[in-house]
């Protein structure tokens, strides 16, 4: 028997833009009882290619398993698991932060400290969008929990390997 | 010249060497119907579409070419899954073709409308809605390349009515464009190597074989490497056949093979999951190690490095672990290996070997497969035994899942690949009738027996009308107990004798239903009647029921415990 600990990984799937491609990889997930964090998928350059980076957490066979299996499913181009190379990842969230008279210099700051941007506002509220890696939202989201988010919406993370071409 | 969907969609057939079609009509798919008589290509009509992919499974496992079936729009397609799923786990390459509503109808609920291909995902290699009568052709090349290649499996194509409606230019395409489909066939020369040297080395080595090897068509490999590095066979159940369980001796008699132990896992054989416990390599080829066959996993095996070989990476590790993993394809992996074993054969190999197999000689002298005679009363495995001895093993056996199947398994002797066809990964009640079915329409002269309990053949029992109108002689051999035979022996052994649900006392007679379908049906219920009882059902050249009336308690041994260790076997 394998026994390991889990951990968090990111993988990275390059797929035909076909219908349903997304249904199949997250049924393969939910039908093998695998675990989905955060997923996002978008175009890519070339033409009817899309890039999909996916959040997940198992143990090294799980991961494994899911390299695996997801190589099989036959519109899958190619699948690559970031732990085993360097690489770049991002997320964007939009935080509607609660901006009352007494507490829009300090949401100005916190925007100003993390490079974030207003993009909205309105009388009570800022619509914030901040970039940056999950330490980097998971820190804003903290400071700004204390004066009182009102919704939020991340993106997931997308992510590239550096410098090689997958 | 713009020809309509539905030619377009023989036309393909036709291009793919498809010579039958296992179907049942409806609204959805009439285009294709009104098309058909115009094509030579031969239609079963079957009386429930489960019974449809049952029979293009059987004919596909019995002949190693794809089998097709055709069905309409919602419930004839919700009724394929079964067969489908079945086809998925124990990789049969069958295309399963299923009507859709009209494309401007998907998703509104129309009538007969169901979303078959989010049905199906999870147990198919592929699937397909086709929009665009352009694509017809592409998208038929594709299902039948995805299901016959690789680790083979079920494609389902859904097509929409408009779509067979409409017209098109007919080009069907030479090659398959799958960009993400690219199956590693060449093993690693690297690997194999490593492997035969491990195997060389090897004091106790044990060939562990599946079905890979009878779909890659590699049992004259596996043969050759037994005979080169003498080292005994084991298989799961989608292996039987795959190695001789007799050889010819000198005078053409057939006696048991020496380096054959019979079936592995749970009911499996005394020396068989003995060999596989006490052994230092396992040169596993074409097994995917489920769980019917390793039983508690943290104790299988305990002494052995392990060599898996599978077409398909994802078997490799998922159940156990490897030492020395191999993806390609087993044909190809056993010929690499012959080479290494014929270029540096093993030293002193009598000697070497003699140990092991004395060891294992002497396992199966200890606790043989067995069963005690019953005086007045037919014993299950007696039945079995002689319609081996009738037919030699020249037949197709097909069974249905439960006692009778592990029976099968165990005392019918398979010296062929193809000549078992039984559901071994989904493990489908119902099944092996349907089966028998598509098995004798791709072998029309062969002997068909389905091997059946009087459970699971009431499960598809409606295909009675299929083959005798179609006039297809299969032979029926009901070992009936009156029970669902392995959950009454579940409940006796670990259920406390709770028999809930499991009795089946109120069957139809299975002698005058066979009759009321306008099939022969015969009745064996005393041990003497057995053999009588074959001979004539064999002799007919019509569908064959056979009712033989058998103890009703007998258990299937050796059984290992659920999640027990395979050597924790219980005996008798």
């Amino acid at each position: 028997m394998i026994v390991t600990t889990d951990r968090r990984y990111t993988i990275g799937i390059l797929v035909q833009n076909v219908p349903g491609v997304l249904a199949r990889i997250v049924g393969l997930f939910s039908g093998r009882g695998y675990n989905i964090e955060t997923v996002t998928a978008a175009e890519t350059n070339e033409k009817g290619l899309t890039r999909i980076t996916l959040v997940t957490t198992g143990d090294e066979r799980v991961l494994s398993q899911i390299v695996k299996q997801l190589n099989k499913l036959v519109n899958i181009i190619k699948v690559y698991d970031f732990s085993e190379t360097e690489f770049v990842d991002r997320e964007m969230a939009l935080i509607k932060v609660r901006a009352e008279q007494q507490t829009r210099a300090e949401v100005l700051r916190i925007v100003d400290i993390f490079r974030a941007k207003v993009v909205d506002v309105s009388p009570h509220y800022y619509t914030l969008e901040v970039t940056g890696n999950e330490g980097k939202i998971a820190a804003i989201v903290e400071l700004l929990d204390q004066i009182g988010i009102e919704e939020i919406a991340r993106t997931g993370k997308a992510a590239l390997a550096r410098s090689k071409k997958y | 010249m713009k020809l309509k969907g539905a030619q377009i969609f023989f036309e393909c057939l036709k291009k793919e060497g498809v010579d039958v079609i296992f179907g049942f009509p409806g609204g959805a798919v009439l285009d294709i119907y009104h098309e058909m008589a115009r094509h030579n290509i031969r239609h079963i009509l079957v009386r429930h579409e489960q019974g449809a992919t049952h029979m293009a499974d059987g004919y596909a496992r019995a002949s190693g070419r794809v089998g097709v079936c055709l069905v309409t729009s919602g419930p004839g397609a919700t009724n394929t899954v079964t067969g489908i799923a079945t086809a998925n786990m124990d990789s049969v390459p069958i295309v399963v073709f299923t009507g859709q509503v009209p494309t401007p109808l998907i998703g509104d609920d129309a009538f007969q409308e169901v979303d078959i291909i989010g049905i199906t995902r999870p147990c198919t290699k592929h699937s397909y809605l086709v929009r665009d009568v352009n694509d017809l052709p592409r998208v038929i090349k594709e299902a039948f390349y995805l299901a016959r290649t690789g680790r083979p499996g079920p494609v389902v194509v859904d097509v929409p009515k408009d779509v067979v409606q409409a017209f098109a230019d007919f080009k069907y395409p030479k090659k398959v464009d799958l960009p993400g489909y690219r199956p590693t066939v060449e093993a690693h020369a690297g690997q194999v190597k490593k492997a035969y040297q491990l195997i060389r080395k090897a004091k106790a080595p044990v060939i562990f074989a599946g079905g890979g090897i009878i779909i890659s068509e590699s049992s004259g490999e596996l043969a050759r490497l037994v005979k080169l590095i003498q080292a005994p066979v084991t298989c799961s159940l989608m292996g039987l056949g795959c190695f001789p369980a007799t050889t010819p001796d000198r005078k053409g008699l057939r006696q048991p093979n020496p380096f054959w132990l019979g079936m592995l896992g749970m009911h499996g054989t005394y020396q068989a999951n003995m060999a596989i416990s006490h052994s230092d390599v396992i040169f596993a080829v074409g097994v995917r190690f489920d769980d019917r066959v390793t039983g508690k996993i943290s104790t299988f095996a305990p002494k052995a490095k392990i060599v898996h070989v599978d077409v398909d990476p994802t078997s490799i590790g998922k159940n156990v672990e490897v030492d020395i993993p191999i993806v390609g394809d087993c044909k190809n992996a056993l010929q690499q290996m012959i080479q290494l074993a014929e270029k540096e054969p093993i030293q002193d190999l009598a000697e070497t070997r003699a140990p092991w197999l004395d060891q294992i000689a002497q396992w199966e002298k200890e606790h043989p497969l067995s069963y005690c005679a019953e005086g007045d009363l037919i014993k299950p495995q007696y039945v079995i035994e002689k319609i081996y001895e009738i037919t030699g093993g020249d037949a197709i056996i097909t069974t249905e899942v439960g006692q009778h199947q592990m029976w099968t398994a165990q005392f019918y002797k398979f010296d062929r690949p193809r000549t078992l066809l039984t559901s071994g990964g989904l493990g489908t009640m119902g099944y092996g009738f349907p089966a028998a079915i598509g098995a004798q329409v791709a072998f029309p002269d062969k002997l068909v027996i389905d091997i059946a309990g009087d459970g699971s053949i009431q499960m598809n029992i409606q295909e009675l009308c299929t083959a005798v109108c179609n006039n297809i002689p299969v032979k029926v051999a009901i070992i009936n107990n009156t029970y669902l035979g392995l959950p009454r022996q579940w409940q006796e052994l670990f259920y406390e004798k709770d028999y809930t649900g499991s009795c089946l006392e109120g069957s139809p007679d299975f002698v005058k239903l066979a009759e009321a379908y306008g099939a022969v049906g015969l009745r064996a219920v005393r041990p003497e009647e057995v053999e009588p009882v074959l001979r004539k059902a064999f002799s007919i050249k019509s569908p064959v029921f056979m009712d033989f009336q058998v103890v009703a308690e007998e258990n299937v041994y050796p059984i290992v415990p659920p999640g027990k260790c395979i050597t924790e076997m219980l005996l008798a």
